[in-house]
Order: C-alpha cells, then structure tokens, then sequence
C-alpha cells in the first residue's frame, strides 16, 4: 500500500465520525496489537482491530470501508477488556457498521420484509438482523 | 622460623559442602612455618574477627593466612582485623578457595576441592613468607579544583564545589559559558524555559567568590597525579582587554562585517568583534581572528575606535596560565553529528532541512526568528514539519550504533513548540521506537500524540527531495504497513549525539580512557559512574555518553560530592602496592614508559657529585601508579619489582604448587 499523507488525512472528516458516534479517539491507541492478539476472529479479518484503529490514525478512509473487519467482528468486547488505554475496538466496529448502513443504499427496510418471511423466521434472528443491518 | 597461622573458613556450606576445611587446616600444619591452624565457620563474622585478634597476639603471630573467598570480599576486613592485634596488616595474606576453588568444583565427595585448596592455600604461605611489611603511601592534597567544560554539567560541579567552600577553576573553551542547554528553547518534560533557568546558574558560576572563570581557554597540558595536579591552560587571545571592557556593545554594533553564527548554528549571522548570545558570561566580546581584516591585513579598526574604555588590543598574544589542583571534574559535553553524511535526507543541499539545535534557535525567543517558526528558505511559517529521529543513531552502517536517548524526548518537546505556535500546522513524527524512560516522560510523549496532536509513523525515512517547491518526504509506517509520502514545508533532523570533537586528544593529555565513540569511560559503569580509572579525575555530563539535563546535573553534583570526599582530608592514603625501580640495574630503555597506562612513569637523572647527569633511570610517581604490573611485564633488565608482589614472592608461590 503507498499513501500520499496530507495535512487533511488526519482527523478527517469521517475518522471524527466515526469518533463522534463511538466515543472513543483513535489517536490514544498505541498499537501493542493486544486487541488484535486477543480476537476470536481477527483471523478472518482483513485488517485486525488494532490495523483499522492505525489506519483511522493515519486517515485511511477508503481502506477501512473497504475491509471486511466491521462485518466480522462479533461484538464480544474482548478487546476492550484487553486494552491498556481503554479504547473499544468493538464500538470503533460497532459505529463503522452503523456508518456503513446509513450511507449505503443496500439496507434493510423492514416493511419491505415479506410477511411470510417475517412469520417464519426465528424471532431472535429477526431481533439481530434488525440490530446489525437496519440503522 | 616465621610463626605464621592459618585460618581456614567453611563459609557456612559454600566451602565446606566441597572442600574438606579440616583436612586442609591439618596439611597446612605440617608445613615448615606455620605454628598455628584453625577450622572456622564464619571467619568474617565479628565473633571469627575477634578469634582471629586474639590468636595473633597470643601466640606472636607475624603473618596469616585466611583461606577464604576472594580478596575483593574481606582482604580489608582481616588486614583491619591482624592491625588491631598489632600486625602489620600486608602480613595477612587471603586464599581464594571459593571463588576459584570450592563453587567451581562440583565434586562432593570433596576429593577434588580439597586437594585444590591445599594447593592454593601453600602457594599463598610461601608468598606470605617473603612479605615484608609495607606502609600506606600518605600523600598531600592541593585543595582547589578544575572543572573542564562549562555546560550544564560542568558549572553545577563547579558551584557544589564552590559551595563546599573549595576554590574551582572552570575553564570553557567559548567565549561563554552556558554550553548546549544555552542554546535550547523549552526542556522537557516541563516545558520550562532553557536560559529562564540556565542563567541564572551561569551567573551565579560568575559571580561567586571562590569560581575563577577561563572562558575562551583550553586546557593544553596536565601533569602530576592524584591531590597534586599542575594543569597548564592556554587563554586564547580575545583582542579585549578583559579588565577594562564593559560590554556595552558599541564594537559589535559598528563593526561592518558578518560571518555565520556558531551559537545560532548558521541560522543567522554574528559580526566579527562577538559575544556568542546576548545573556553571555562573561559579557566580554572576542575578536573572530579567522576573518577579522584588521588582524588579518591591517585594515578596518573600526572597533578600537568607537571603544571608549579603550579595550580593544590588537597586540594580544594567548596567554599560557599554570593552575595548581587537587582534582579535576571533566564535563564536555557533546556535538550534534555531521549531518552532512545523510545525503538522502538533503541536509546541506535543501535550505530547509535543519537539526534538533536548529529547531531549538527557531523556537527559541532569543533566536534568530523572535521565537516564530519560520523556515529558513523564505522565511514561510510552515504548515507541517516531519520530524525525522534515529538520523545517523542506531545504525551501524552509517553512524553510531548506541541510541542518542534524549531525541525521542526533544522530539515530542519539538512536535508540541510547533503547535503552540502555529495551531493549525502539522507535525509528523518518523521513529523507530519511542524511547521515554524516565520521570513523567511517557506521559509526556502520549500528551503530545493524543492532546497536541502529532502524527507519529513507526518506520526511517528512505529519503527527502524537493518537488515544487515542497519537501517531499518518502518513508514507512511499519503499523499499517505502508509506503508513506509526505509533502512537508520543513525537516528536522533529529542527528545522533556524538562526543565532543577533540574529546580524544584531551583524553590523551588528561590520561583518562575512552570508548570507541570517543566517550569517557567510567572505571565502573554501574559501581563507580563518576570515576576514571585516573585517580583525582571524575566525569560529568555527556561527555560519557547521551545524557538528559537531569541527568547531568544529578552527575555535576555527583562528581562535585567525590571532589569533596577527597577534599575532606589533608592527607591522602594510597595503597602501597606500586612498582619499585631497582636503580642499578635500569638501562633506560624506557619500555615501561610507553608501557605505563596511567602515565606513571618519569625519566630520572642520576647525577655525580659534581652535579653532571651520569645517567638516566625510570622513576615510578607513587601517587599515580595503581600497581597494576604492566612495567613489569615491559621491562627486560628485571629492573621493576612490585611491592607486595615481588618476583621472590610469586616464584615462591609457583614453586609451592
């Protein structure tokens, strides 16, 4: 990866977003990489947790909502609970789905649900699909 | 017949678990000599002192053997213990059969460690023997003090010493004193102001009664040794009469020519009739006599006319000053490295690609910018700067391989002066690591990434070259594994910490060591920081290696309290083990001269009665030989004999094995 790093790449508009819904800021992580090492799925991942804290540091917009990490993450907090400067990767995730959800027009309008659909699926599955695909 | 004892020590079990201690004591009393053994626990315990006393006068020992752990531990706990019972104390002789012996030999059935022992503890009694008493070397003690460099590190030695009501000397190579911290902007981790706390010490170096100041000198040669030194200084000639000039400045406001500031370090110009900086002590200008037309070809002298004090002398010669001391303080200091071997990062060729010290005249109030950021090209107050650290530290292929230590902190300092100054500027910050340990340094580091907003990318900087007028900066961040490329307005350089330059020649002329970084060495570098292995001679500040302000003042005052420790007697006891030259045979071929490391041995004429010099021999100075045993090796007639370590001695103690 090459990057052209301007003045304008840090604190972009869409890191102080994402900052702003998750409450949480970027610049205090210090890269120990523990939240990655602690992951259940960083694995699967295409940038670890701490990866995509570094590239909302250095301002890397594109490369973060190009990444499948967001969608992987389960939501466990485990790397909050690891993290010696308290930052949670998990609510990073948890405010660049809900980002991705708003601005993209590929999402759910649940009275577009087909009705019989909504009768024969599991309650707690539509609970969930609610919570992760319609913001 | 020599009545000597033996004492053999168990050593709790650390002796007696592989070495039979009774079996040894026994053999030791079938030799010829020994009058007296004993088998003791605890030989160093005070109740194996007090038995140790007792037995020596009561049965009128002249010489013991303890056989024992090494002399390093308690050769001068049972020399004071045989002293006490009237013995001279270089009759009582230690058998290392620990150290060398019983921790090194597993063997319990203790068939080795014994044996082993028996050996080592006859060898040490023959050579006992042929002790002879010895008595320590008294030797006077001038009490004033030299202190070379007048940095910080150097002026806290002078005033402790000062203080401690002794006379110092401190000599300073500049114009001033004031050294490196001088020159800084704000320290870290405070932030508080350099010269706001720095002047004041200078000044307080100036006009305390019992500091003699020698800005502008050097020191040119040292002789003489521990309490006893004669060092010669050379004043360079200022072309100012020190006495009579009042530093009004009437000369360095007329004088028409200018040449690079030294003390800006180039960033802006000084005329060539100077003081260094404004707060400068003395405030005595000196006469740049590189460039000066009227020294050079007598023209101009503008200066001595406008000079009402008539303080201005052309005819001033350097003046060579001899000073009388008792021991000496070394303090200085560093230089920034040659930044012109770091090609791919444009110093020299790209305007505005500056040093650490640099950046700290920029973002100083006194410097050459008011204290405005401005880069030196056009003056443009730039909106990012890429601070690049490790240049030339840590790398072995085209600097140094130590860490500078202090750049990771000066940095951050740096990242957070930038955007005090200029809110909307940028700071980006290539490192490797970041190295702040110390008392609120990582806070201080985290303060200016999450508060003050500094970009830090973990990777070197490959290269810098200019494109449209910006400086393109081209490097790695390591986290997201990337290529990063950078349009900055400025670059600093944040240059490795290298020892003074000439720190090698005065190491010469002072008979100290140093390192192959041409830092001072310490005799101990944990045990005994401050000393050298010359005694009378401590160090202080960087001039041992990368050191923060804290540090070197924590090291001035240190190496002041070893002054004054030495100081506190009118005496001075020296162990008597040194080399003797044996007169008759010397053949002067002065072997042991070149031989000597701590620069003890002098050439010594022999004269007739008539007072004609018959002959020249070696003469070892008491006062400065440690006794190491290097002349002895060197000198081919057999001439050098070590006292307490005579050849009789230990060619009894190999005949013994």
């Amino acid at each position: 990866m090459r990057i052209k790093l301007q003045n304008s790449n840090i604190g972009s508009e869409f890191v102080k977003y994402i900052e702003r819904i998750s409450g949480e800021t970027a610049m205090r992580c210090y890269q120990c990489g523990n939240c990655t090492g602690g992951c259940p799925v960083s694995y699967k991942m295409d940038h670890g947790p701490s990866q995509i804290i570094r590239l909302m540091q250095i301002g890397q917009d594109e490369e973060i909502q190009k990444a499948n990490s967001m969608w992987v993450c389960v939501g466990c907090m485990q790397c909050y609970s690891r993290c010696p400067q308290s930052v949670s990767a998990a609510s990073i995730f948890e405010s660049l789905r809900a980002q991705a959800l708003r601005s993209d027009g590929d999402h759910t309008e649940i009275a577009e649900l087909p009705k019989e659909f909504l009768k024969n699926a599991p309650q707690q599955a539509i609970v969930c699909g609610f919570r992760k695909f319609v913001s | 017949m020599p009545r000597i004892g033996v004492f053999v020590c168990q050593c709790g079990n650390n002796i007696s678990s592989t070495v039979d201690t009774a079996k040894v004591a026994e053999e030791m009393s079938k030799l010829p000599g020994v009058v007296l053994t004993e088998d003791y626990k605890f030989m160093c315990s005070s109740p194996g002192q007090d038995m140790l006393k007792e037995t020596v006068a009561k049965n009128k020992l002249d010489g013991i053997v303890v056989a024992a752990c090494s002399p390093h531990m308690h050769e001068k706990t049972f020399r004071k213990a045989v002293e006490k019972a009237g013995l001279n104390p270089y009759k009582c002789e230690i058998a290392n059969i620990r150290e060398q012996c019983s921790w090194v030999h597993h063997d319990t059935t203790k068939k080795i460690g014994t044996a082993k022992s028996i050996d080592l503890t006859r060898m040490v009694l023959e050579r006992l023997k042929r002790n002879k008493n010895l008595t320590k070397i008294s030797i006077p003690v001038n009490k004033r003090a030299l202190v070379i460099g007048g940095g910080i590190a150097g002026i806290q030695a002078a005033i402790d010493i000062a203080d401690g009501g002794r006379d110092v000397i401190l000599v300073e190579k500049e114009p001033s004193i004031g050294g490196n911290m001088a020159k800084l902007s704000e320290t870290f981790p405070t932030m508080d102001c350099s010269q706001c706390i720095m002047t004041p010490k200078m000044v307080e170096a100036e006009l305390h009664d019992r500091i003699q100041l020698y800005t502008y000198s050097e020191v040119e040669k040292l002789d003489g040794y521990i309490g006893n030194f004669s060092v010669t200084i050379r004043k360079k000639a200022r072309f100012v009469n020190e006495d009579l000039c009042t530093g009004c400045g009437d000369c360095w406001n007329k004088c028409p020519f200018k040449a690079d500031s030294e003390f800006e370090h180039g960033l802006t110009k000084r005329k060539l009739i100077y003081t260094p900086f404004p707060q400068s002590v003395p405030n005595i200008p000196v006469i740049d006599k590189e460039r000066c037309p009227k020294i050079l070809k007598d023209k101009c002298g503008l200066c001595e006319k406008v000079c009402q004090p008539e303080a201005i002398d052309y005819t001033q010669e350097d003046e060579i000053v001899v000073e009388e001391v008792g021991a000496i303080v070394v303090a200085t200091g560093y230089n920034l490295m040659d930044e012109a071997r770091f090609a791919p990062y444009g110093y020299g060729k790209l305007k505005d690609v500056i040093n650490g010290l640099q950046f700290e005249r920029l973002a100083s109030s006194s410097g050459p910018t008011g204290g405005e950021i401005q880069r030196p090209s056009d003056g443009k107050v730039p909106e990012s700067i890429v601070f690049i650290q490790c240049v030339g530290s840590r790398d072995e292929s085209k600097g140094v391989s130590y860490c500078s230590k202090i750049c990771c902190m000066y940095t951050a300092k740096h990242t957070m002066l930038y955007k005090h100054k200029v809110h909307d500027g940028q700071a980006y910050v290539f490192y490797m690591d970041i190295r702040s340990g110390g008392k609120r340094y990582e806070e201080f580091t985290r303060r200016a990434i999450e508060q003050e907003g500094a970009m830090y990318l973990r990777g070197r900087v490959s290269r810098v070259y200019e494109k449209n007028g910006k400086l393109m900066v081209q490097g790695a961040d390591t986290l997201s594994g990337s290529q990063v490329v950078i349009e900055a307005d400025m670059v600093v350089l944040a240059t490795a910490l290298v020892s003074r330059q000439g720190a090698d020649s005065l190491a010469q002329k002072l008979g100290i060591g140093y390192d192959k970084h041409k830092f001072y060495s310490e005799y101990h570098p944990k045990l005994k920081p401050v000393e050298t292995i010359t005694g009378g001679i401590f160090l202080a500040g960087s001039c041992v290696g990368p050191m923060d302000i804290p540090e070197s003042v924590s090291m001035g005052s240190a190496a002041a309290s070893k002054v004054q420790a030495l100081f506190s007697a009118d005496m001075l006891d020296r162990e008597p083990i040194t080399s003797k030259v044996r007169e008759e045979t010397c053949n002067a071929c002065w072997d042991c001269v070149t031989a000597c490391p701590y620069v003890a041995i002098s050439k010594k004429e022999i004269k007739n009665r008539k007072g004609e010099v018959i002959r020249m021999v070696a003469n070892v100075n008491d006062g400065l030989c440690t006794g190491c045993g290097t002349c002895i090796a060197a000198c081919r007639s057999k001439t050098i004999d070590l006292a307490g370590y005579t050849d009789e001695q230990v060619y009894a103690a190999l005949n013994a094995f």
